[in-house]
């Protein structure tokens, strides 16, 4: 399979500079300021995630490396060349449209081929890639339908067999699968992981869909108001977010707002609002802050109608007592707030539903002991 | 519901609606010119024979319409007059076409590249000539294209040409004078097809690494075909029948079949020969109608 092959990079090359560098970009929009000053090092053979808000900046830095839009500062390096300035047409990357942008005059074939033909390819050639595409993305027999005879998940396929066609050394990839429904985008989210390994093309795709960036990407970064808030492994990003922002964008948490009391060997004791005294795991680069937060993901946290049977690490565990306020079930797991005593704060516990009937279910109103182990909370500057 | 059902009395009449005005203004209105067509002139008032009268009994009708004939029919085939005039429309108004297209669509390109809250602006400018009466403005280019017209005066004056040029009764008058008189007619449509035009494609189209030209090419042009064809065809068949732009601008050597059908109507005096002439200008111009029916079917079926 020659034609697959024919982009790999050097592995010389490769341990120098990564497949991509964005190098401290910017771009601004008559005084708004889209992208500022990113800084982000892609390996080749990476899946890629932007995960943001709307309007966070992440179209906007996919459009400059594919070329739409020109930086108004930085480089944007392709194997170690600035490509800032280089139009779309003349640069090897190629991108995914989230509107799919399929060519409405031309049929499935020729859609594919588009990109084939303006590079000159003899045409048996073309045939050739074109079938092999189109087996790839599973549209055997429709090679002569027009985009609009086609479902949305077709469509969606003839969109990355077309782009992928010209074999990009990067494959940008915008919200593409937002226009899918809920089922279609799981399978769909299969594919494109397993059509990535398969070709081995760098793929960076841009996403306001946590769950998605999560499934797909190796590592994500995570975008506000045009700066890269953290870019982490999804693992890391959920379990270590660098900041209480990233912590509430990405996944549901608990955030209890207090004061730095103590600091014991790795541990913190955190003073709150309505919470006590939590104890904590010091993070590594708090710096001087007191005024901290304490964030808690749900399903860290334990409930129970009685305290837990063995009180011999009554000192490592953070203890409260409250009520259950209200129960949310849902499905695989039900969520409960529980107000806890003395102060009004709420907290939010996720337990998965593990039997079909559970004899112990909390209903609102009862008393419950909500623990949770000071490993599982997370220190962050507010 | 059922489909039958969504259509209700008044939703019946209102879709009946379109089909009765154009029985009542188009199609008895052609009635009278075809049984005009198939009449003979007569010295007589009307001018021609024979005349149904509903009063004379049923003899005299069958009489009457037994004397219809092809003759004028005949005639316009076999006179070479006719034949010339009918040649001469279709060329005058296919190159008048083309040449819109070439102007009109560089027009309508530009306007929809314009940033958007320009295009309506862009858009009045277009239109704003039919404020003033088509006549005046024909006149208009009389005055401008004259011996001592102001188009001479400015060749004059920058010394491009050292004496007067003859424009006014050539074909390039009248065909000045179509251009600018049909050109909103060309633009409007292209403008409608090439600002619904999604940005993305050409995005696309560069991703895939077509130069802007070939982007234009492959993409641009075959999706504002369909504006092509209405363009083309809104200005090609009122060009085909055209009178008054020929008759003020171009020369009086050559006729388009406008200005015979004027000629035999108040000239002759034969309005058997002239309703003729009608008729036959309508079968030619139904020729590029159904080809574009076709065009737009089929468009249709696509999507």
């Amino acid at each position: 399979m020659g034609p697959l092959s024919e982009t790999t990079p050097q592995a010389s090359v490769d341990t120098v500079l990564p497949l991509l560098r964005i190098d401290t970009v910017g771009k601004q929009f008559g005084g708004f300021t889209a992208v500022d000053e990113v800084s982000l090092d892609i390996k080749a053979g990476e899946f890629f995630a932007l995960l943001g808000p709307s309007g966070c900046g992440k179209t906007t830095l996919l459009r400059m490396l594919a070329g739409f839009e020109t930086p108004d500062s930085g480089r944007i390096l392709l194997h170690g060349e600035d490509v800032a300035q280089v139009p779309p047409h003349q640069r090897p990357v190629n991108m995914m449209f989230q509107s799919y942008a399929l060519f409405p005059h031309l049929n499935v074939r020729d859609n594919i081929a588009f990109g084939l033909r303006r590079a000159g390819m003899p045409r048996a050639e073309i045939n050739a890639r074109v079938a092999e595409l189109v087996a790839l993305v599973r549209l055997e027999g429709l090679e002569k339908r027009r985009p609009e005879q086609l479902s949305g998940g077709q469509r969606q396929r003839v969109a990355l067999a077309r782009a992928v066609a010209r074999r990009p050394q990067l494959l940008l990839l915008d919200e593409p699968l937002a226009a899918l429904d809920k089922k279609l985008r799981d399978s769909t989210q299969r594919e494109l992981l397993a059509l990535q390994r398969k070709l081995g093309l760098t793929f960076i795709v841009v996403t306001h869909d946590q769950d998605e960036a999560m499934t797909l990407a190796d590592r994500i970064g995570v975008m506000n108001a045009g700066k890269l808030a953290q870019v982490a492994t999804p693992r890391q990003l959920y379990e270590e977010p660098r900041s209480r922002w990233v912590a509430e964008f990405v996944g549901d948490v608990n955030i209890i707002e207090g004061q730095i009391e103590a600091r014991e060997g790795g541990r913190l004791r955190v003073a709150t609002q309505g919470a006590g005294v939590l104890t904590a795991l010091a993070p590594r680069d708090l710096g001087g802050a007191t005024d901290v937060c304490v964030a808690i993901r749900p399903e860290k946290i334990r409930l129970s109608q009685r305290a837990p049977a063995s009180d011999s690490g009554a000192a490592t565990i953070n203890r409260l007592e409250g009520t259950i306020a209200n129960v949310n079930y849902l499905g695989s797991a039900s969520s409960y707030t529980i107000m806890l005593d003395g102060g009004g704060a709420t907290l939010r516990a996720s337990l998965a539903n593990a039997a079909r009937v559970s004899a112990d279910a909390y209903a609102a109103g009862q008393r419950v002991t909500v623990w949770f182990a000071p490993d599982d909370c997370i220190v962050l500057d507010r | 519901m059922s489909a039958r059902n969504i259509f209700t009395r008044p939703a019946r009449l209102a879709a009946i609606a379109p089909y009765g005005w154009m029985v009542l203004f188009f199609l008895v209105p052609f009635g009278f010119v075809l049984k005009l067509s198939l009449s003979q002139v007569a010295n007589a008032q009307p001018p021609y024979l024979p005349v149904f009268d509903l009063g004379a009994g049923w003899q005299a009708l069958i009489a009457a319409v037994s004397a219809l004939s092809l003759d004028n029919f005949r005639l316009l085939l076999s006179d070479q007059l006719y034949l010339l005039a009918g040649l001469r429309s279709l060329t005058v108004a296919a190159t008048a076409t083309v040449l819109l297209l070439l102007i009109g669509y560089p027009i309508a390109y530009a306007m929809s590249r314009l940033p958007r809250h320009w295009q309506p602006l862009a858009m009045i400018l277009v239109i704003v000539p039919f404020w003033t009466s088509f006549l005046i403005r024909v006149y208009a280019w009389i005055n401008i294209l004259q011996h001592d017209g102001l188009l001479n005066q400015i060749l004059l004056t920058l010394h491009i040409v050292s004496e007067p040029v003859v424009w006014l009764s050539t074909d390039t008058a009248m065909y000045i004078g179509m251009v600018y008189s049909y050109l909103p007619f060309m633009i409007l449509p292209l403008y409608a097809t090439l600002s619904k035009l999604d940005p993305a494609l050409l995005e696309a189209a560069a991703d895939l690494g077509s130069s802007p030209l070939q982007s234009f090419w492959r993409v641009t042009l075959p999706l504002s075909l369909p504006g092509v064809g209405a363009g083309a065809l809104l200005c090609f068949i009122p060009l085909v029948g055209e009178f008054v732009i020929p008759d003020l601008l171009a020369g009086s050597d050559s006729l388009m079949i406008g200005q015979t059908l004027w000629l035999e109507f108040f000239t002759n005096r034969d309005w058997p020969v002239a309703a003729a002439t009608a008729v036959m200008l309508l079968a030619i111009l139904l020729l590029p109608l159904v080809i574009y029916d076709r065009f737009q079917r089929r468009q249709m079926v696509r999507s």
